[in-house]
C-alpha cells in the first residue's frame, strides 16, 4: 500500500457524525456548562441527542426567558451564554434578547432551526428569515448551508462572541443538516482575515493621554462595562490610585470601581449623582474607559464635557468619535491600556482644588429621599437590601424606577455582581437573568430587583427557579403602576397617566404558591425588614412583594434635552 | 459632500443584504453600489458612491463597515489619486433626420450608438459621473426615454505621488 493509500483509508475511517452529534461535540469542546432553550419541529433532532448527552439544559418557559437567562450567565460567569430556539416563532422569540445582547456587549452563541433546505424560501411550515431578521442584532450571523461547514461555524461563532468587543451570534441550521452526517473536526484554527480586533493600543495615543493627565487640572475617568469585559477592575482602581483621577461609572459600568472608594463620585447621566455630571460638565480632561456615550450617559451633547479634552479608551473603534469628537483616541482592550498607561508613571496635574471642589459637591448634594416608615420607599427598600446582603450579592434588575434605585442605593464595592438592562431597556429582563446568573455562581446570593409591571412580561420563569431549587430572591418593588411610564407623565405630560397605572395588580403572593414559591407581602418599613429578613435565612428562593410608595419619582433627574448640569431635584 | 468609498468583501450569501442594511439603519444614503468579483477567488469589490453632512460621518460609515466580519478592507478613496468609472445607456427618441446631429454631438464623448430603430437610438457612454451627466443634460433636448446607469465603480491609481495633479476631474 502507498502512503498515500493509508492516509485515504484512514480518512475515510474517521467516523461520520450527524451534525446535531456536531453540535453536542462543538459544546462539549468549548467546555459549554448549561445551556437554555426550548425544543419545536426544527430542532427535535438537535434535542434527540441532547437527550442523553450529558449536556445541562435549562427548558425555560418562553424563548425570551432562555436568552435572558443566557446573558445573566454570559455577564456573571464570564463566558458566553448559549441558546437554543425552534425555527420560526422559537426564532422570533429571541429577537428581543439578541437586541439586548447586541448594545450591551454581551457573548452569546445562539442556534435557531430552520426548516429543511430544500423548502427554504417556499414559506414552509414555521420558515421565517432569521438570518435576515437577526443581521443587525447580531454581531455575526451564519446559515448552515452544507454539513462539512457546521464545525468550522460554531468555531467561529464561539470566537467572534467573545473577543474584540463582545456580541451574540446565531447560528441558523436547516433540520435536513442536524440529520446528515460528516466528519467532525473541531481543531482547525480560526482564519478571519476581516476580523482583527485591536488588543495592544497604539504607544504614541498613551503617551498623549500620559502627557494630557499631567497637564490636566481637572481630570475625571467615565468608566464603561468595557472595563468589566477586560476584567480590568483592579486596573482602573491601581491607575485612578496612581494618578488621583475621580472615577465616575455609567449604569452598566458599575462594579468596576468600588462604589465606597473615596475617588467615586457616583453613577453619571440621566439619574446620576449631581457630583458626578457637575464633574463631567466642569472637568478639562474626560478619560473613557470602554463606555459608549450614550445618550442617558451625556444628556444633550451641546453642554456635555463642554471644557474638556476627550480621551476615549475603547476596543471598537467605532465608538470612538461616534457621539463625542475626541482628541486623544486609544482603540485597544481595557486591561491592556491601563497596564500601559500605569506602566507610563505619569505625573499627576495639579488637582488639588479639584478635589476639594468634588468633595463640598459630595458633601453638599448627596442622593437624597425623604423616609417615611408607615409605607416603604423605594430607596429604603434597596438600602436594606444592600445592608442585608452585606453589598455582596449579585443584582439583577428590571426596567424603569427600581431600577434607577438599585442602580443608585445598592452600593457595588466588586465587578460582575450588577446585571441589568442598559442599552436597549428591556422589560422583562430581570428575572430570567437572575437564573441564569444565579447557575453561572450557585453558592452566590442572587437578588432581582423587578418591578410589579416588568415581572409580568416573564414570570413564567418562576417555573424554572422552582423546578431547579435556585435560591433567588425576587424583589417586587409594588408601585402599581408603570412607574417611570408615570414619573414622565407626571413631569412631562401634565399627569396625564395615559394607560400607566395599574391599581388592580394580580395577588404575587398567590402567584407564587401556585409555582410552589413561598411568598412574603409587606406594606411598611417594619414589615419589610421583618420579611427581608426570614428570606434571606433561607436557602430557597422566596417572591417579595414590597408594596411601595406609589407616586416616589426617581431623582436627581436631567430631562431630556437638558444638559448634564441642568438636574432637577436634586435637594428635597 | 459626496464620497466614494471601495471595499473587498467575502462572496458570502447575504453579504450584500449585511452593508446596505447596516446603511439603512444609520441612516446614510447611497447614491449608487457596483459589485463584482475580483482577481481573487471568492473575494468581490464594491464601490459605494454616498452622500454624507460631514467627515465624521463618514468616518463612522468606513468603521462601521469595518466591522462587518466578511468586509475585508474599507477605503474612502475620495480625496486620492482615482480612477472612478460608471457605464449609462441613453435610449434618446430621435428620428432619421437628427441621427447625424446626434453622432456629431457624442463623438468628442467617446460614446457610441449601439442600438438603432425608427424613432430612436441607444448611446452607450463610459466614464465618471460628471461627464455621463454631461452628456445626459446635452441629449435631453431631443427626447430621453430611458436611461441605465451602472453607478460608480473605482479604485486608487497606482500612483499616488501627486495626487492632486492627476485627478483630472474630467476626462474625456
Ligand atoms: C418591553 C418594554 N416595553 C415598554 C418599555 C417602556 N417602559 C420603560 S419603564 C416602564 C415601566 C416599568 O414599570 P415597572 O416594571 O412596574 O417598573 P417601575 O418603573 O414601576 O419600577 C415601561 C413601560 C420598556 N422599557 N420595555
Amino acid at each position: 500500500m502507498t502512503t498515500n493509500m493509508k492516509v485515504e483509508e484512514k480518512r475515510l475511517q474517521k467516523t461520520k457524525i450527524s451534525g446535531a452529534s456536531m453540535l453536542i461535540e462543538a459544546l462539549k469542546a468549548e467546555k459549554v456548562e448549561v445551556i437554555f432553550g426550548y425544543p419545536g419541529g426544527a430542532v427535535l433532532p438537535i434535542y434527540d441527542k441532547l437527550y442523553d448527552s450529558g449536556v445541562f439544559h435549562v427548558l425555560t418557559r418562553h424563548e425570551q426567558g432562555a436568552i435572558h437567562a443566557a446573558e445573566g450567565y454570559a455577564r456573571i460567569a464570564g463566558k458566553p451564554g448559549v441558546v437554543i430556539a425552534t425555527s420560526g416563532p422559537g426564532a422570533t422569540n429571541i429577537v428581543t434578547g439578541l437586541t439586548d445582547a447586541m448594545i450591551d456587549s454581551i457573548p452569546l452563541v445562539v442556534f435557531t432551526g430552520q426548516v429543511a433546505s430544500h423548502v427554504i424560501g417556499s414559506d414552509a411550515f414555521q420558515e421565517a428569515d432569521v438570518v435576515g431578521i437577526t443581521m443587525p442584532i447580531t454581531k455575526h450571523n451564519y446559515q448552515v448551508r452544507d454539513i462539512n461547514e457546521l464545525p468550522k461555524i460554531i468555531k467561529e461563532a464561539f470566537h467572534i462572541a467573545t473577543t474584540g468587543r463582545p456580541g451574540p451570534v446565531l447560528i441558523d441550521i436547516p433540520k435536513d443538516i442536524t440529520v446528515c452526517e460528516a466528519e467532525f473536526d473541531y481543531e482547525q484554527e480560526v482564519k478571519l482575515p476581516g476580523y482583527q480586533p485591536t488588543i495592544r493600543p497604539n504607544h504614541l495615543q498613551i503617551r498623549k493621554l500620559v502627557e494630557a493627565v499631567s497637564q490636566a487640572k481637572k481630570p475625571v475617568i467615565l468608566a464603561g462595562a468595557g472595563v468589566l469585559h477586560a476584567n480590568a477592575a483592579d486596573e482602573l482602581k491601581q491607575y485612578a490610585e496612581q494618578q488621583h483621577i475621580p472615577v465616575i461609572h455609567t449604569l452598566l459600568g458599575l462594579g468596576g470601581f468600588p462604589a465606597d472608594h473615596p475617588l467615586f463620585l457616583g453613577m453619571a447621566g440621566m439619574h446620576g449623582t449631581y457630583t458626578a455630571n457637575m464633574a463631567l460638565y466642569e472637568c478639562d480632561l474626560l478619560i473613557n474607559i470602554g463606555a459608549r456615550f450614550d445618550d442617558r450617559v451625556t444628556g444633550n451633547l451641546k453642554y456635555f464635557a463642554p471644557k474638556a479634552t476627550v480621551a476615549h479608551i475603547d476596543i471598537d473603534p467605532a465608538e470612538i468619535g461616534k457621539n463625542v469628537p475626541t482628541q486623544i483616541p486609544v482603540v485597544g482592550d481595557a486591561k491592556e491600556a491601563l497596564k500601559e498607561l500605569i506602566h507610563q508613571e505619569g505625573r499627576p496635574g495639579d488637582t488639588a482644588a479639584w478635589h476639594e471642589q468634588l468633595k463640598k459637591w459630595k458633601q453638599e448634594y448627596p442622593l437624597v429621599y425623604k423616609n417615611d416608615t408607615s409605607t416603604i420607599k423605594p430607596q429604603k427598600l434597596i438600602e436594606l437590601l444592600y445592608e442585608l446582603t452585606g453589598g455582596e450579592a449579585i443584582v439583577t434588575t428590571d426596567v424603569g424606577q427600581h431600577q434607577m434605585w438599585a442602580a443608585q442605593y445598592y452600593k457595588f464595592t466588586k465587578p460582575h455582581r450588577w446585571v441589568t438592562s442598559g442599552g436597549l431597556g428591556t422589560m422583562g429582563f430581570g428575572l430570567p437573568a437572575a437564573i441564569g446568573a444565579q447557575l453561572a455562581e450557585p453558592k452566590a446570593t442572587v437578588v432581582s430587583i423587578v418591578g410589579d409591571a416588568g415581572f409580568q412580561m416573564t414570570l413564567q420563569e418562576l417555573s424554572v427557579i422552582h423546578e431547579l431549587n435556585l435560591p433567588i430572591k425576587v424583589v417586587i418593588v409594588n408601585n402599581q403602576s408603570l412607574g417611570m411610564v408615570r414619573q414622565w407623565q407626571e413631569l412631562f405630560y401634565e399627569k396625564r397617566y395615559s394607560h400607566s397605572l395599574i391599581p388592580n395588580q394580580p395577588d404575587f403572593i398567590k402567584l407564587a404558591e401556585a409555582y410552589n414559591i413561598k411568598g412574603f407581602r409587606a406594606k411598611n418599613e417594619e414589615e419589610a425588614v421583618r420579611v427581608l429578613k426570614e428570606a434571606f435565612s433561607t436557602n430557597e428562593p422566596v417572591l417579595l412583594d414590597f408594596h411601595v410608595t406609589a407616586d416616589e419619582n426617581v431623582y436627581p433627574m436631567v430631562a431630556p434635552g437638558k444638559g448634564l448640569h441642568e438636574m432637577v431635584g436634586v435637594k428635597l | 459632500m459626496k464620497r466614494i468609498i471601495t471595499m473587498t468583501v467575502n462572496n458570502r450569501p447575504g453579504v450584500l443584504n449585511r452593508i446596505t442594511g447596516l446603511f439603512t439603519k444609520r441612516h446614510y444614503n447611497i447614491e449608487s453600489i457596483t459589485v463584482g468579483h475580483t482577481e481573487t477567488e471568492g473575494v468581490s469589490r464594491m464601490t459605494f458612491v454616498i452622500n454624507v453632512e460631514d467627515e465624521r460621518t463618514a468616518e463612522q460609515i468606513t468603521k462601521q463597515l469595518n466591522k462587518q466580519i466578511d468586509v475585508l478592507k474599507v477605503t474612502d478613496i475620495t480625496d486620492q489619486a482615482i480612477v472612478a468609472r460608471e457605464l449609462a445607456l441613453i435610449k434618446v427618441a430621435v428620428n432619421p433626420n437628427l441621427r447625424n446631429e446626434v453622432y456629431t454631438l457624442i463623438e468628442p464623448f467617446r460614446a457610441s450608438i449601439v442600438d438603432v430603430s425608427r424613432e430612436s437610438l441607444v448611446v452607450q457612454v463610459t466614464g465618471e459621473s460628471d461627464k455621463v451627466e454631461a452628456l445626459i443634460d446635452l441629449l435631453r433636448p431631443y427626447g430621453i426615454k430611458e436611461i441605465a446607469r451602472t453607478g460608480t465603480t473605482a479604485f486608487t491609481r497606482g500612483s499616488q505621488k501627486s495626487a492632486a495633479s492627476n485627478k483630472t476631474a474630467f476626462i474625456i
